[in-house]
């Protein structure tokens, strides 16, 4: 599997961490009732097809929502998290 | 039929002409008491135990491929109970009892063997952690024996105890730990479970989870709709897309973890071997391959196969555990779906919909699970209440942070086991 960092171009698998679901970008405010923040944490809808996930590209320091196949792996497009959590 | 030793002379005599199906194929009826969705280890298990235990036969277990063709066949078949929290602890202690008379019970050879299970630890802290746990083995009525280098290099003088990164200190010994021939298990199930009048429906896949007044009354398949006042869900790497036919969003993520079988050598690895620092774990199967594995490839996958990054990983814990591996070719590889759960111990329990209960979550830890799971299970949809090996396994403990069991104390998120 390779993965194309929007900075940095096609890379190896080995220079990403994984983190998950790209649900990380949709933190409750702090004061949310406890079912949201369960939903957040713990909840996922887990599709068998496309995923949009959270990986963090190591030598450019980048977190990136990359939108992946979870049953054929893959990878259908990288954004920078910082755009796609606008 | 009844198997036996004198069974197979005879026929052996006769030119095995005399051996008949082991269950039968029947076609879907329109209703049934129970529904048991998945025909994998568990869900065979649960079955059986539905029959056996509560007299429950109008019983029906729906297999969209073919029995056991699943994770139950795709594991490193070890059997163990060397868990250290209580909730996991008495469950996996009541399963190995469980494994200890099973083919007597399932009149049926699943090739278990106990052969002993030692985890390898590399400094001091890392043996005090195991002395803890070796003690809430012994405490929980299971076997673990604390050995120091030397005791470890007399079982296992083949690894490399001077590692410069990984020096063997010791190990804890669990000598009832061993393996099982993974599809004789799913197959002594399957057989005991249709000897007691449970129907196994192969090729039906559940489409649908009906739901009236918020209660289940049956299923829709590619077989037609089958109607039915339980159901239990016990679908592994599959269990959010069979939830969510319910309205259920779960506490689930599904991994992919890796496997590795070298071609069949001599005897050499006479038990089974945890390299924990590793990520590493090996053991010997009877027909001679070094069975081996690791841990996730860390995405999410519904592929059952993984990438040659985590493989290069396994291959160089094994070297460096056993430089003597290298030699071996491996033969072939496979990946299973794991259906993990943030805090890495499952679920076993009722859900919102009255009627409908669930078991997943088994992380990489679901086959020596089966025989305890299928028990608790059936005695959840039996009687409506959860066995007490059982009854830590809460679906509602991740959104009230109660009675959360991370084992590996690494924390209870998705990303974190």
């Amino acid at each position: 599997m390779r993965v194309t960092c929007p900075w940095c171009g096609e890379r190896d698998r080995r220079e990403f961490t994984v983190q998950g679901d790209e649900t990380a970008l949709r933190r409750p405010h702090r004061d949310a009732p406890p079912e949201d923040w369960h939903a957040y944490i713990h909840l996922r809808d887990n599709p068998a097809g496309r995923l949009r996930e959270m990986w963090y590209h190591d030598p450019c320091g980048t977190w990136i929502v990359v939108e992946r196949d979870t049953v054929t792996h893959a990878v259908h497009g990288t954004t920078p998290a910082r755009e796609a959590a606008r | 039929m009844r198997y036996s030793g004198f069974r197979v002379l005879a026929e052996g005599l006769r030119g095995n002409r005399g051996w008949t199906r082991a269950w039968r194929d029947p076609a879907p009826k329109d209703r049934y008491d129970t529904i048991i969705i998945g025909g994998g280890g568990h869900g065979l298990s649960t079955a059986y135990y539905l029959a056996r235990n509560h007299g429950i036969t109008d019983v029906a277990v729906l297999e969209k491929g073919y029995l056991g063709g699943g994770n139950v066949g795709r594991n490193t078949t070890i059997v163990r109970a060397n868990y250290f929290l209580p909730g996991n602890s008495e469950f996996y202690s009541h399963s190995l009892k469980l494994w200890e008379g099973l083919e007597a019970e399932l009149n049926y050879n699943v090739m278990h063997s106990q052969r002993g299970l030692i985890n390898l630890f590399h400094s001091d802290s890392q043996r005090d952690a195991f002395v803890r746990r070796g003690n809430a083995m012994a405490a929980q009525g299971d076997d673990a024996i604390l050995l120091d280098r030397e005791g470890v290099r007399q079982l296992l003088p083949y690894l490399d105890f001077d590692n410069a990164r990984f020096p063997i200190h010791g190990g804890l010994f669990h000598p009832r730990g061993g393996t099982a021939r993974h599809d004789a298990v799913a197959w002594g199930y399957a057989r005991a479970a249709d000897r007691r009048g449970v129907d196994l429906i192969q090729n039906c896949e559940v489409t649908g989870i009906d739901i009236e007044g918020g209660r289940v009354v049956g299923v829709q398949t590619t077989r037609g709709a089958i109607r039915a006042r339980r159901v239990g869900i016990v679908v592994a790497g599959r269990s959010s897309q069979v939830a969510a036919m319910a309205g259920l969003r779960l506490p689930i993520e599904s991994h992919v973890l890796q496997a590795f079988v070298t071609e069949g050598l001599k005897p050499v690895i006479h038990h089974v071997i945890s390299f924990g620092m590793g990520h590493f774990y090996i053991s010997q199967s009877d027909k001679g391959g070094l069975v081996f594995g690791g841990d996730l490839d860390f995405y999410a996958s519904y592929a059952a196969r993984g990438n040659l990054p985590m493989v290069e990983h396994v291959m160089e814990a094994g070297m460096t555990l056993m430089p003597m591996i290298g030699r071996a070719r491996v033969l072939r590889s496979w990946g299973g779906i794991m259906d993990m759960s943030p805090d890495g111990s499952p679920i076993i329990d009722r859900t919102p919909i009255e009627g409908l209960y669930l078991n997943c979550g088994w992380n990489y830890g679901g086959f020596k699970a089966v025989p305890a799971s299928g028990w608790c299970m059936a005695h959840l949809m039996a009687t409506g209440q959860p066995h007490e090996v059982a009854a830590r396994y809460r679906l509602d403990r991740f959104a009230t942070g109660r009675g959360l069991m991370d084992e590996e104390g690494t924390g209870a998120q998705h990303s974190l086991h």
